[in-house]
């Protein structure tokens, strides 16, 4: 379908109904029991999970095909997030235009700074995507503050002019994102005994775009273009030496990618509309650099549960406070619940960044092809189980 | 390898999925049928507490956690009630709000704005949150403020100093019980004019966002009003540690009064750097050199040390504070935790309890209702004597304290003395001052 290999339609089809049910898989547990805490399915973190998907997709068409480790990432999603807020700011609080301005702009960055940058490559060519990152990011934090508003952030005012909108709403309050009237913030709630599901305009807006840009990795993936990149990755020199110039193949590899994260950076705005500029800071690319090597570099689908991963982690994890540990274990004698509590207490709340360290370290130390490869190896296991399963006569086994 | 399917049939294939992927949404836009966001339907109410727990503020936000804490056991009829006995107004039971009792979550700003939006909004549609309170930055409160006038809960500001917060920036669901930039540049004035003179150079040194510009914009014109000249104004990043690099210009400049608009760990680190500089030694047009930090707290005169002996500067609240109401406060608050609490642990513990009285004497969660009940609120016995929630701009009026590092401190706690309290008419100012002008309020949302 659409192109596709069986392998990469069936692929496709498990992200789409991953992405399209989440509101259900992301809610395992009822809204009032005590496990409720790790319930992830509210729209914010949903649509935070599909947009660094994105980003992370959109980073590993780069790492992950040419080898070229970009640690200035964030400094499209940035420069996306502002193109975006100005355009709610100028021209309508229309998402559409939003987010195709962040792609453009996003993708001229990008071509400017890879043209530059892939003058190098190894590990000049990560320091020099860094070092404009951090340009980039000094720029929207102290110089260019009349057009990034600097450390506050860049935010609608309600005497935004919005050519083709409304300055503010006849109730005298400023606009909220849109695609053609539909809101983004709009939320449908379905409660089933227990449960509730929220299913939220903007998040099935991302979930789309994701599926859509995923399926445009997987044919960048699967094209003769693609096969390019990874020579590149595999022996530049070579090729080089064979009269081939890799230059513009990288470069399109660097400019794809730029715009990848610029749409991410577009609809995180539409879906929020302010843009700060820590989101540029080199924090925020080495965040995306961990999502696609934990969930598996050079591989489709691992950046994007890469992305989920650590996204659950920074959302929930952080949330998980004292009170909260002393409630789940208040069935434990004083003594005895106190110290458990003293014991986990450093790996939750801020201390969320130790647990995914230790997370991290061990998958690259034991998967090193990340949670695919984790999943890879299960299945292999799994297989392996079942073919011994099925020799023995007489047994039947369930059909899955 | 790669093999397009552009059939009659593939096209249409294709195009009937796409048609029906783009219609899903469009099922889902009934809204639900709550009178306003997160109604609190059960036997209890969820506040959300976000602070920074991590990084410049990281100690302020620590602060605000203990004071939320205590304000929800007061709220839920434990512990000693704290000012809930002094406070004029009496709607507040014991009994939670209005019978509900008070839960709440706690989340970390970072002191980010995009990370203090994501735990808010976190709060709002995962834990079902229908207040949001905190920040120690306010460019944080700001974002978060946004935030909640568009979600359609009420936002009551914690530490923010910055006009804007009640200025351009201010929101018909925000409130704001700390001063700003400009009441500290009215009340610091006076007591500058007596100390140093009216024949003054200043230079200022300012944290790089809206806090730091309007207090610089504050302070310069109150203290311009004087008579003294400013001769620079240098803008340091707020994630600077080291600021040897922008005091060693001071030196030169023909400055002899330094004022450092930084909060926090920055306080700390360029006091301590000028300090080093040998400035306060120094004698510059016949006179000695002076340091100014306008926005001043114990916890970073703690963190500076000896280096505040001396220093001026102006507070929302101070623990040594004799009333009734600071007296029951820095009682309760030290049988819990030990220490005396802050002007950031005062400050939120009265907007919880402002917030929970607004509710009782509206009789409803609504923020609507909550936000009539809270605008040209008048109130007593919360520490700063009588004070006003103006209506206009959602800000509070009160006095003001100037401080002074202390020669001798008698205890790690006892590091400022309390020089005078500015009453609330001196640092009142039109709510259409042209420091605060550039928004407007809106009307309020209830998310509905």
């Amino acid at each position: 379908m659409f192109g596709l290999d069986n392998k990469d339609t069936r692929m496709l089809l498990v992200v789409a109904v991953l992405t399209l049910c989440a509101p259900f898989i992301l809610n395992p547990f009822p809204t009032d029991s005590a496990m409720a805490q790790f319930n992830a399915g509210y729209p914010d973190l949903m649509q935070r999970f599909v947009i660094f998907g994105i980003f992370a997709v959109g980073f590993n068409i780069l790492f992950g095909l040419t080898g070229y480790l970009s640690f200035g990432h964030a400094a499209f999603l940035g420069v996306g997030s502002y193109s975006a807020v100005w355009m709610f700011k100028l021209l309508s609080m229309n998402v559409v235009p939003a987010i195709l301005l962040s792609v453009v702009i996003s993708g001229l960055f990008a071509l400017v700074i890879g043209f530059v940058s892939l003058r190098r490559s190894g590990i000049y060519f990560s320091i020099l995507t860094l070092a404009f990152a951090q340009m980039s990011f000094n720029l929207a934090y102290s110089v260019l503050t009349p057009i990034t508003n600097g450390e506050t952030g860049l935010q609608l005012t309600l005497d935004d002019p919005r050519i083709l909108g409304v300055s503010a709403t006849a109730d005298g309050s400023i606009p909220v994102t849109s695609l053609f009237g539909l809101e983004m913030r709009s939320t449908f709630e379905m409660v089933v005994g227990p449960w509730a599901f929220q299913f939220n305009a903007g998040y099935y807006l991302c979930a789309l775009i994701l599926l859509a840009a995923f399926y445009l990795s997987i044919r960048i993936f699967r094209s003769p273009f693609g096969m390019m990149l990874r020579a590149v990755k595999s022996n530049q020199q070579r090729m080089n030496y064979t009269g081939l110039n890799t230059k513009p193949y990288t470069l399109a590899a660097f400019v794809i990618s730029g715009m990848y994260a610029g749409l991410a950076g577009g609809l995180m705005a539409s879906m929020d509309p302010l843009a700060g500029a820590e989101r540029m800071q080199w924090t925020a690319s080495g965040e995306v650099v961990l999502m696609t090597i934990l969930g598996g570099a050079g591989t489709l689908i691992g950046p994007v549960l890469g992305a989920g991963f650590i996204k659950y982690f920074e959302n929930i994890f952080s949330k998980i406070n004292d009170n909260v540990l002393h409630s789940w274990f208040s069935f434990m004698p004083d003594g005895i619940e106190d110290f458990v509590v003293f014991i986990i207490h450093p790996f939750i709340g801020k201390g969320w960044h130790l647990t995914l360290g230790i997370l991290f370290m061990l998958v690259v130390v034991f998967l090193p092809g990340g949670l695919v490869e984790g999943g890879q190896r299960i299945a292999k296991w799994a297989k392996k189980r079942k073919g011994k399963d099925s020799a023995t006569p007489g047994k039947t086994t369930p059909a899955e | 390898m790669s093999k397009s399917d552009l059939s009659r049939r593939g096209v249409l294939k294709s195009g009937a999925l796409a048609g029906t992927g783009l219609a899903l949404p469009t099922i889902f836009t009934a809204s639900s049928a709550a009178a306003f966001t997160n109604e609190p339907t059960g036997s209890s109410v969820t506040l959300g507490f976000n602070v920074p727990q991590t990084g410049p503020y990281a100690d302020e936000g620590a602060d605000e956690l203990r004071a939320y804490q205590l304000a929800v056991e007061h709220l839920n009829g434990g512990g000693d009630g704290g000012m809930m006995n002094t406070f004029s107004s009496k709607a507040l039971q014991g009994n939670g709000i209005l019978g509900k009792e008070v839960k709440f979550v706690t989340g970390d700003t970072q002191t980010k704005s995009d990370a203090a939006r994501a735990s808010a909004k976190s709060m709002i549609e995962k834990d079902g949150a229908v207040m949001i309170t905190g920040g120690s930055s306010s460019g944080v409160a700001i974002a978060v403020q946004g935030l909640c006038q568009e979600a359609g809960v009420i936002f009551m500001a914690g530490l923010t100093h910055s006009n804007d917060t009640t200025g351009k920036d201010k929101k018909a669901n925000g409130f704001r019980h700390f001063f700003n930039g400009y009441m500290s540049g009215a009340a610091l004035a006076p007591v500058l004019k007596n100390l140093y003179g009216t024949d003054r150079n200043a230079y200022h040194l300012t944290a790089d966002y809206t806090w730091g510009w309007t207090q610089e914009e504050s302070i310069a014109a109150a203290t311009e009003a004087l008579g003294w000249n400013t001769v620079n104004k240098v803008r340091t990043p707020l994630a600077a540690t080291d600021f040897s690099s922008y005091i060693a210009p001071v030196l030169n400049s023909g400055a002899d009064v330094l004022v450092l608009n930084h909060y926090g760990g920055n306080m700390v680190n360029s006091l301590t750097n000028a300090v080093q500089f040998g400035l306060r030694e120094k004698v510059v047009n016949g006179k000695d050199f002076e340091i100014v930090v306008p926005l001043y707290s114990r916890l970073m005169a703690k963190g500076a040390g000896a280096n505040v002996k001396g220093i001026h500067g102006s507070t929302n609240w101070h623990w040594s504070l004799q009333d009734e109401g600071s007296a029951a406060f820095v009682r309760s608050f030290g049988t819990k935790y030990g220490f005396p609490p802050s002007q950031a642990a005062h400050t939120v513990y009265c907007q919880t309890l402002l917030y929970a009285d607004a509710v009782s004497r509206a009789g409803s969660f609504n923020p609507c209702a909550v936000a009539e009940a809270l605008e040209g609120f008048e109130f007593d016995g919360l520490g700063n004597g009588k004070t006003l929630y103006r209506a206009e701009d959602h800000q509070c009026f009160k006095d003001v304290l100037v401080v002074r590092g202390k020669e001798n401190p008698t205890s790690e706690f006892d590091l400022l003395e309390v020089v005078e309290v500015t009453p609330a008419a001196q640092v009142t100012y039109p709510a259409d001052h042209p420091m605060f002008a550039g928004g407007a309020l809106g009307s309020c949302n209830s998310g509905a």
